[in-house]
């Protein structure tokens, strides 16, 4: 199956159809929920609920003995839960910064996840095989019961997201002064928190413990470059999410059941490269058109002041000189010579040049002009 | 003498074993200018923080015309330090002075004309009316710092805290400042003002609170602005300084 039979399968398809939706909405919700991740500075907090989930999972399964995907969410639900609460409690209680209590609590929660893993893989049960696709995740074990949570799980985030849209915005950019204003900021605090862990959990399934924070992360980070309003870039981010989302599950689907986490993430991977160097304002691309271009401009008024001070000393203003008195002039060339003339600032006549009334009044005016537009 | 608007008794900070703020008792009355002075380090940002409730004090207790801070926080406005929050957050200036009105909006509901023609009309006493729709990361130092000042006024408040706003600004925000800090007390309204430029608290401020750890003073400038509370504070010689 190659990406066309894909695309043409996925509405007649009953399980493309499931899994596509599913990691759709998935990518939609992370989308949105890692605009607050990111913009709290708390990037690497999904990274360690995820890995922290691990273990939850992992015992879920001894207790039980089954693979139900609800009741190992579950699992992984309290275990990131206790690694979020750990990670706050380190905070607050230690002198060690968050950064070292992240990764602590991950690596610690991951590396007791894969101890609890392999001691179940050499359990006689033969129901053990498949959890270590939790890993990397794989989508095609997606059921439309799974879809139905996340369907629902989102409808629950968006209702929250709007009703206390002002409280997130202003918690997110001043929890201080949010304090002063009478709002109970630890409640605003887990809100988020508690829908950023959800997100995770379900996320798992799809796209695996180790890069489930790409797929909270990458999509924020693209949207943040396309705009300044929190809005739209909550929005933009959800549709990156569900746009990686779908495309990762097409490759991964298309190309012999790639792995479909690593899939979705390298998608979500080229929307942030794209709009870190094409997006208009904050693009390196367009960033570093408009450097040049501002000090290709400077450099022509530089040597238009230059001729201006030159011509200011004679009556006419429109008095010729010779072009070899510029040479003392840093910054003059023959093609921004070229270019004076181009815009009618000065008009060059053999090896004279003398400035049009134009270009005089330019040159008059640049320095008021600069600073105005500084300003 | 005028009604008493801010009453702190016994207030101690701690952070870890340390004490940063110890027994202070203060009694602002209302209608002052109040400048708050001290080296780095005194604890003044803390004081506020603490008095505004921001950080849990160990022990003491604050009272707002009488009452306790938490239930007359409608009277109380707060202009933080400049460089405690990221300008480069998605927002817009109109949208930040806005959130001024979120306390007496409270929980869910958002703000409508009303609180928008209330954020617009803070904006223009600041003199930032044209930059209303900018993007904040695009505005300089000062006019940042003038937009924290509209937040703080479209509260509306009786009472007005500010954290070291002539920090790094320039001339024109300056003014602003000093002109608005004059139109609040015409309006009979306090404004404790934690400064770091001595020079200027006997030409800005009619109140003064020297603080180091402990209070060492209180009271109208013109009584206690003098060497010898100076010198309590900053330690030795540091009249030297001040009197050029």
């Amino acid at each position: 199956m190659d990406l066309g039979d894909y695309f043409s399968m996925v509405f007649s398809d009953y399980t493309l159809r499931t899994i596509t939706l599913g990691t759709a909405i998935l990518g939609a919700v992370c989308g949105m929920l890692g605009s607050f991740a990111v913009l709290r500075k708390q990037s690497l907090l999904g990274d360690a609920i995820s890995h922290a989930a691990l273990p939850g999972i992992a015992i879920a399964f001894l207790i039980t003995g089954a693979k139900d995907s609800n009741v190992l969410l579950i699992g992984a639900l309290v275990s990131g839960m206790i690694g979020t609460f750990w990670i706050r409690g380190i905070v607050s209680k230690t002198h060690l910064k968050s950064d070292t209590a992240l990764g602590l609590i991950l690596s610690l929660f991951f590396g007791f996840g894969m101890l609890l893993l392999t001691y179940i893989q050499k359990q006689p049960n033969a129901n053990q095989a498949g959890l270590d696709k939790y890993l990397f995740g794989q989508a095609a074990t997606l059921l439309e019961s799974d879809v139905w949570m996340m369907a629902i799980a989102t409808s629950a985030c968006l209702v929250v997201l709007l009703l206390f849209w002002k409280e997130f915005k202003i918690l997110l950019f001043d929890a201080d002064y949010t304090k002063t204003l009478g709002f109970n900021t630890r409640f605003i605090d887990i809100l988020i928190t508690s829908f950023i862990v959800l997100a995770i959990v379900l996320g798992l399934q799809t796209v695996g413990v180790v890069l489930m924070s790409a797929m909270l992360l990458a999509p924020a980070a693209a949207a943040r470059q396309w705009t300044n309003s929190l809005g739209v870039m909550v929005f933009l981010a959800a549709i990156f999410g569900a746009f990686a989302g779908v495309f990762g599950t097409a490759i991964s689907a298309s190309q012999n059941n790639l792995s479909t986490g690593p899939v979705i993430v390298l998608v979500a991977g080229v929307f942030v490269v794209f709009s870190f160097i094409f997006s208009p304002n904050r693009g390196l691309l367009f960033k570093q058109i408009r450097i040049s271009k501002n000090r290709r401009d400077l450099k022509l008024y530089k040597t238009l002041a230059f001729m201006h001070n030159i011509a200011e000393d004679h009556e006419d203003i429109s008095h010729p000189h010779t072009i070899k008195i510029l040479n003392n002039f840093q910054g003059f060339t023959k093609k921004s010579l070229q270019k004076l003339v181009e815009l009618d600032f000065v008009i060059l006549q053999g090896n004279m040049w003398s400035l049009t009334e134009k270009g005089f009044k330019k040159a008059e005016n640049l320095y008021n002009q600069q600073s105005h537009t500084h300003e | 003498m005028n009604k008493i608007a801010v009453k702190v008794d016994d207030l101690t900070v701690a952070y870890n074993y340390k004490p940063v703020l110890w027994d202070i008792d203060l009694e602002i009355p209302e209608g002052v200018l109040m400048a708050i002075v001290g080296p780095n380090g005194a604890g003044k940002s803390t004081l506020i923080k603490a008095i505004l409730g921001i950080l849990d004090p160990l022990a003491g207790s604050v009272e707002i015309y009488g009452k306790p801070y938490k239930k007359q926080r409608s009277l109380v406005a707060y202009v933080p330090q400049k460089g405690s929050v990221d300008w480069d957050f998605p927002t817009t200036a109109i949208d930040v002075v806005m959130m001024g009105t979120y306390g007496s909006l409270g929980w869910i509901r958002r703000p409508r004309q009303k609180q928008k023609k209330a954020s617009l009309e803070a904006l223009e006493k600041v003199g930032m009316l044209s930059f209303k729709n900018r993007q904040i990361s695009q505005l300089s130092g000062g006019q940042q710092q003038r937009i924290f000042l509209a937040r703080a006024l479209v509260q509306d408040a009786s009472i007005y805290f500010m954290d070291e706003p002539f920090q790094g600004v320039d001339a024109t925000t300056e003014v602003t400042i000093i002109n608005i800090l004059k139109e609040l007390r015409k309006q009979n309204k306090t404004v404790i003002v934690v400064h770091h430029d001595l020079q200027t608290v006997p030409e800005y401020f009619d109140w003064v609170t020297f603080l180091n750890v402990k209070k060492i003073a209180t009271g109208p400038v013109k009584d206690i602005f003098n060497d010898d509370n100076l010198t309590k504070t900053y330690g030795i010689n540091y009249k030297v300084s001040i009197q050029e």
